[in-house]
């Protein structure tokens, strides 16, 4: 029984302190968001803001972060639906090939993931320079893409193979074509395979910091991530408005994990448990 | 009909494979190309002659380089250490079954969910000199005795290495918890009614049974960790006197800030040639089981 209840007490600490650790960094920071300049600096700190809003009007009016906002979104979005595309495709493909042989591309098309970006950077800017893509939503799209692709085609071949063939040879007799059971049965049954594969795409592109630094050299074509690096005062460093930026950058990730986290887990999983 | 079948699995397969070939491969290619050759931005009259050598023998004769990849192997091994163990305590507490369990999976996915560039400016600004909270915490309020943590050398790459320790304990949790929860209930009891103890049962059956997993999420980290960049760029700009200028930031300075194309794509090729290695490493061990274990 004592025993027990020791058990009980080291779980609750363990408990709280992992909430205090994961948590309460980021709730330092962006609450500070909502507090006035004078709450900001104050010493002793003022924990609990006064839920100001003041930084937030001038994040949008003098730093105009809705540009960065707005091209995050369509970079990120974009990114996500071709990623979908073409991965849902590569998957199927690979879902159905011998197992051998698509063991053996799978590996390589992981690979492609495990390279440093600097390795590819210099080559992929030399590339958009050449062709006028610097500064444009397609010359970061398309790098985002080929950088989701390989954990979203890895997903998606997981989850393919789960479908039984028959399924399928049922509705190529009933005169089925080959897209339409793409489309019509195998794409429904793997919703929640897209789904994880979508979401982590999403977070990736969303996130990324790196290659947008490189290739968006212009402030009206940046996206969130580099906007909120590149951050400048007059004097000081504006950490309201960093703050800002910061909570509505991160509002809506931490929105996707309270509502998918079972989703994120899976996916993020899939590589460590079937290995 | 079967050969039919396969080619049009092949034609689906074209469309990503162009891409990661385009996008992926082909740059890898030219970028060890370029590190044969002199090629300077900003300069292109000097044409890009072959130098052979001369940019990885400059490279082993750079004091900069040298220094930069001596303290990213600091960085790595640190960072990674305390990741895994973090992540290990971390999986071993959620794996049990408690209230508010989904609550507490929620809250350590955040870290991991948010953009490194925030987890960097939020790291900078608790660790602010003047009104910075981690200060307050220290020395309470004697400011007079405040430290400007980013601004020395040893602190600084310290704030960095806590910084990504935050940052993606988490994932190396996942990781981990995803093989802790392979295993099955039943050895633990059977084990009770051997009369194990707690460590016993840990030792015994989590131990070798977690083992996969751990693997996968330190090579996973480690490869992770090499190619470093966000959090020194934000917090320190590599800075006080190159203490934090890891292998990936200096690669960046002298690519993109400087120009010098081929010598950076020297440093870039190193990197590349350290992950690759640990990459291979990590396909030898794991790669082999990969379909098994699904089918």
């Amino acid at each position: 029984m004592r025993s027990e209840s020791l058990k009980k007490a080291t779980i609750f600490c363990g408990v709280i302190l992992t909430a205090i650790f994961s948590l309460g960094p980021f709730l330092l920071f962006v609450s500070s968001a909502f507090k006035t300049q004078g709450q900001l600096t104050a010493i002793p700190p003022q924990w609990l803001p006064a839920f100001s809003l003041e930084f937030f009007a001038s994040a949008f009016k003098r730093y105009r972060i809705i540009g960065y906002l707005l091209n995050s979104t369509i970079v990120a979005g974009s990114t996500t639906l071709i990623t979908m595309f073409l991965g849902t495709l590569a998957g199927y493909a690979l879902a159905r090939l011998p197992r051998q042989l698509a063991q053996s591309i799978l590996i390589g098309i992981l690979a492609c993931s495990m390279f440093p970006q600097i390795s590819i950077a210099g080559p992929i800017w030399r590339f958009l320079r050449l062709v006028g893509w610097l500064n444009t939503y397609q010359g970061l799209i398309l790098p985002y893409v080929a950088l989701t692709l390989p954990l979203s085609v890895w997903i998606l071949t997981i989850f393919f193979q789960d479908i039984p063939r028959e399924l399928e040879s049922a509705a190529l007799v009933d005169g089925c074509t080959r897209f339409g059971i793409l489309g019509r049965i195998i794409l429904p049954i793997s919703l929640p395979g897209v789904f994880t594969a979508a979401i982590l795409s999403f977070i990736y592109a969303w996130n990324e910091f790196f290659l947008a630094l490189l290739i968006m050299t212009d402030p009206s074509m940046q996206t969130m991530p580099v906007g909120i690096a590149l951050f400048q005062g007059e004097h000081t460093i504006p950490w309201g408005e960093i703050a800002a930026a910061s909570f509505i950058t991160t509002a809506p990730l931490v929105f996707m994990v309270l509502l998918f986290q079972g989703r994120i887990i899976s996916g993020l999983s899939a590589g460590a448990v079937k290995g | 009909m079967i050969e039919r079948d396969q080619r049009l699995y092949f034609a689906l397969l074209i469309p990503a494979s162009l891409l990661l070939l385009f996008f992926i491969v082909v740059p890898i290619g030219e970028s060890i190309f370029l590190s044969f050759h002199r090629l300077i931005i900003g300069l292109p009259q000097l044409q890009n002659p072959f130098v052979g050598l001369d940019n990885y023998r400059e490279l082993l004769l750079d004091p900069v380089a040298r220094h930069s990849f001596l303290i990213t192997c600091v960085f790595v091994a640190v960072s990674t250490f305390f990741e895994l163990l973090l992540g290990l305590s971390m999986a071993l507490l959620i794996n049990h079954r408690f209230p508010g369990r989904g609550a507490l999976r929620a809250c350590v996915l955040i870290p991991w969910a948010i953009p490194t560039v925030v987890a960097a400016q939020m790291w900078r600004f608790l660790l602010n000199d003047a009104y910075g909270m981690i200060n307050y915490i220290v020395f309470g309020s004697i400011t007079s005795s405040y430290i400007p943590w980013l601004a020395r050398p040893k602190t600084a790459l310290g704030a960095i290495i806590i910084a990504d320790i935050w940052k993606t304990s988490s994932f190396a949790a996942l990781i981990i918890l995803a093989g802790l929860q392979v295993i099955p209930e039943e050895l633990y009891q059977a084990a009770k009614v051997d009369g194990a103890r707690v460590w016993q049962r840990f030792r015994y059956i989590t131990w070798p049974l977690i083992r996969p997993a751990l693997l996968v999420a330190l090579l996973f980290r480690t490869i992770d960790a090499f190619r470093v960049f966000d959090l020194p760029f934000v917090m320190t700009q590599g800075g006080p006197a190159d203490a934090t200028n890891v292998l990936q930031l200096y690669g960046y300075k002298k690519m993109f800030v400087e120009g010098w194309m081929g010598y950076g794509s020297a440093i870039s090729v190193c990197i590349f040639v350290i992950v690759l290695i640990l990459s291979i490493t990590y396909v030898r061990m794991v790669g082999r089981n990969l379909f098994e274990a699904s089918s």
